[in-house]
């Protein structure tokens, strides 16, 4: 029974919490849609899905992207302008699901389309390289959709998409999709790990040589990893066109795939629930604080965000912190309180347990001397398997 | 006549990313980071000369090289130092903390604010023959060519460049020669933002307007071209500004291109990266199991 219990928590947890929010806020959105709820509800389930493709990209294919947004406003601009084309064709309504549904899947095929590209890159380019590639893919994007004519994309006023635009009396339709749609996410990325594929993308990603050396196609997962990670941003792309209006291009610029990236790494690389976690509760930080700081007050927000960001990553990552760390977080502290005995001899090896990513670069330096391997099988640790001494 | 104009707007523009390109290129070969907060070191110089070029343009410059040395060594010491040995991804999400916490925190004080600022100043015309070049335009090439040469010599001949280059060739081997490579990348940024303080001025009296972020755009450029230079090369940095500086020249110079000379130039680093991955004198790093 315990045993039972112990796998539940660890596999369907996840999608049992995002079940009963999809219910709770679907009926409250249907019963009174509020501001509030209206502004943020879609921004946390556009954040939740970006941060859920891009963690596949830098938490488990453990390659940096800086233009994840790029991807999005593919999705928003593509999805959109097939969406209101729909409504105009057959005088839809903007809450027809069948024009949704058609929207998300030509947003998701498009930037899958420019995933694909942008993977190639990637085949022959790697950590710092390819986060330039991608930093250019975004900002290449966002000059070709400013510069674009009035009639297709409406160039720097952005694209008019009143027709699509949902505002608060119909959100429930996008919390609604776009719960929906993140449990869909999840479950893609989720089983996508935990199958032979996503065992072969951990592997490229802790040594691409061996990987190759044991028979792993690099080539095919890699593009398969853009792939997929592109569409999903195209479909959150597409809930963001559904949720604003005009969709403007200056919104998805190298400042916005950072925000998301932000996320990803707060919530803990190579761990989903952590991005997801951290998604929300970084959105709904910000929502409150736009709302709190008016004027020129706001920009207090950004200061506290920013240091809140260094000091959050220096304290996770200095090598001077280290033993305070091991004794000091959150994992010790929950088991303190539960009071639970540290089993050493639990072997998790869980791929989205893997928290420490060693990127590509880092491997270039560090692959010939530096590996020292302690601590094999400690069971809460396991990320610790591959333990990098020092600095070279 | 265009093409001479175009030459020389494409050297100006070139020796501007030049130089900013060049404090990246070195903090990337030597500290092993890409310090994304250094386009907005550019911004901290652009708005000293702002406040202090009506006190004496002079002193407006020297303000603003002090200064910007200051926040580079302060950012380094408090940020990217705690970090050393961390992974390459840790540091450069500081970086992007920093380059957040520098535009807010200069936004928030009280005599910057969210309104852009800026400074008009004629410096005139000079006529060669039938072309008229503004003399910003020069001062502006002769003072980029003169960096380069500057630090060339002082990489090649004296005793702390050197340092620079054993600390960029291999870390480990260079400490136990000796050399204190805290105080190497110290004086990395050191040089690099100095250089950050100097392009911030050219580009204000360029572009006569200073924004929050006005750092943010030439600074990616100019990492695009110390990345189609060759990262690490400072020659490398030099050219990619050049040919960077020449695309948006020519660019400028075409109406039916001009809207899409980010696009073009970023398109341009791509291809190149794609076809020589280690950017024009990059040195190939061989990858051993």
């Amino acid at each position: 029974m315990k045993k039972s219990l112990k796998g539940f928590t660890k596999h369907y947890l996840n999608y049992t919490v995002i079940g009963i929010l999809l219910v709770v806020f679907s009926i409250l959105s249907i019963v009174s849609p509020t501001r509030t709820m209206a502004d943020l509800l879609p921004s946390i389930i556009i954040a939740v899905i970006a941060a859920l493709s891009l963690s596949l990209v830098v938490g488990f294919l453990g390659e940096l992207s800086l233009g994840h947004a790029g991807f999005m406003s593919i999705g928003a601009y593509l999805g959109g302008k097939v969406a209101i084309a729909l409504m105009e064709a057959g005088d839809f309504e903007a809450t027809n699901v069948l024009v949704f549904v058609i929207a998300i899947a030509v947003g998701a095929l498009c930037a899958a389309i420019c995933g694909f590209v942008v993977g190639f890159a990637a085949l022959r380019l790697r950590g710092d390289y390819l986060a330039i590639v991608t930093l250019a893919f975004g900002e290449i994007v966002r000059v070709i959709f400013t510069n674009s004519g009035k009639e297709t994309f409406g160039g720097a006023l952005g694209l008019d998409n009143e027709a699509q635009f949902l505002g608060q009396k119909r959100i429930y339709i996008l919390i609604i999709i776009g719960m929906v749609l993140v449990l869909f996410t999840l479950f893609v990325i989720q089983n996508l790990l935990r199958s032979k594929a996503g065992r072969a993308i951990t592997a490229i990603r802790d040594n691409e040589i061996a990987a190759k050396a044991t028979g792993i196609n690099v080539t095919k997962f890699k593009l398969m990893v853009f792939v997929i990670s592109a569409a999903f941003a195209g479909i959150a792309g597409v809930l963001f066109s559904y949720s604003k209006n005009p969709i403007k291009a200056d919104i998805f610029d190298y400042n916005y795939s950072i925000e998301i990236l932000v996320i990803v790494v707060l919530g803990g690389m190579g761990n989903i629930n952590g991005s997801m976690i951290s998604a929300v509760l970084i959105t709904v930080l910000n929502n409150r604080l736009t709302d709190l700081l008016k004027g020129d007050a706001a920009v207090y927000k950004d200061i506290f965000y920013a240091l809140i960001l260094i000091l959050i990553v220096i304290y996770n990552n200095a090598p001077a912190l280290k033993s305070f760390r091991e004794k000091y977080n959150l994992k010790n502290l929950i088991n303190k309180i539960l009071r639970k005995k540290h089993d050493p001899s639990e072997i998790t090896n869980d791929a989205a347990r893997w928290d420490v990513v060693p990127t590509k670069i880092e491997m270039n330096e560090v692959l010939s001397t530096d590996i020292v391997i302690d601590k094999v099988g400690r069971g809460d640790d396991s990320a610790d398997i591959l333990e990098r001494g020092g600095n070279k | 006549m265009e093409i001479i104009m175009t030459i020389i707007n494409g050297l100006s523009i070139g020796g501007t990313y030049a130089m900013i390109a060049l404090g990246y290129t070195m903090v990337y070969g030597i500290a092993k980071m890409l310090n994304f907060a250094h386009g907005d070191i550019i911004m901290v110089g652009g708005y000293t000369i702002v406040l202090f070029f009506p006190i004496s343009p002079i002193v407006g410059i020297i303000a603003s090289v002090i200064f910007c040395v200051t926040v580079g060594i302060v950012v380094e010491r408090c940020a990217y130092k705690p970090l050393r040995g961390a992974s390459p991804l840790a540091v450069l999400i500081t970086a992007i903390g920093v380059s957040k916490l520098l535009q807010s925190t200069a936004q928030s004080l009280p005599f910057i604010g969210s309104k852009p600022k800026g400074i008009t100043y004629n410096f005139g015309n000079l006529q060669i023959g039938s072309v008229s070049i503004s003399v910003l335009t020069l001062i502006t090439i002769l003072c980029s060519i003169a960096v380069m040469v500057g630090l060339t010599l002082f990489v090649k001949y004296t005793k702390t460049g050197r340092a620079m280059i054993a600390v960029s060739e291999d870390r480990g081997a260079a400490q136990l020669m000796g050399i204190n490579v805290n105080f190497i990348i110290m004086i990395t940024f050191i040089i690099g933002s100095a250089l950050a303080a100097v392009a911030g001025v050219f580009l204000v009296f360029k572009i006569q307007d200073v924004g929050t972020t006005f750092g943010a755009m030439p600074g990616i450029k100019a990492f695009a071209a110390a990345v189609i230079g060759g990262i690490g090369s400072i020659p490398g940095a030099m050219a990619g500004g050049l040919v960077l500086g020449f695309i948006e020249a020519i660019c400028g110079m075409v109406p039916a291109l001009s809207p899409y000379t980010d696009a073009i130039e970023f398109a341009i680093l791509i291809l190149v990266l794609l076809v020589k991955p280690t950017g024009f004198l990059g040195k190939k790093r061989r990858e051993k199991v």
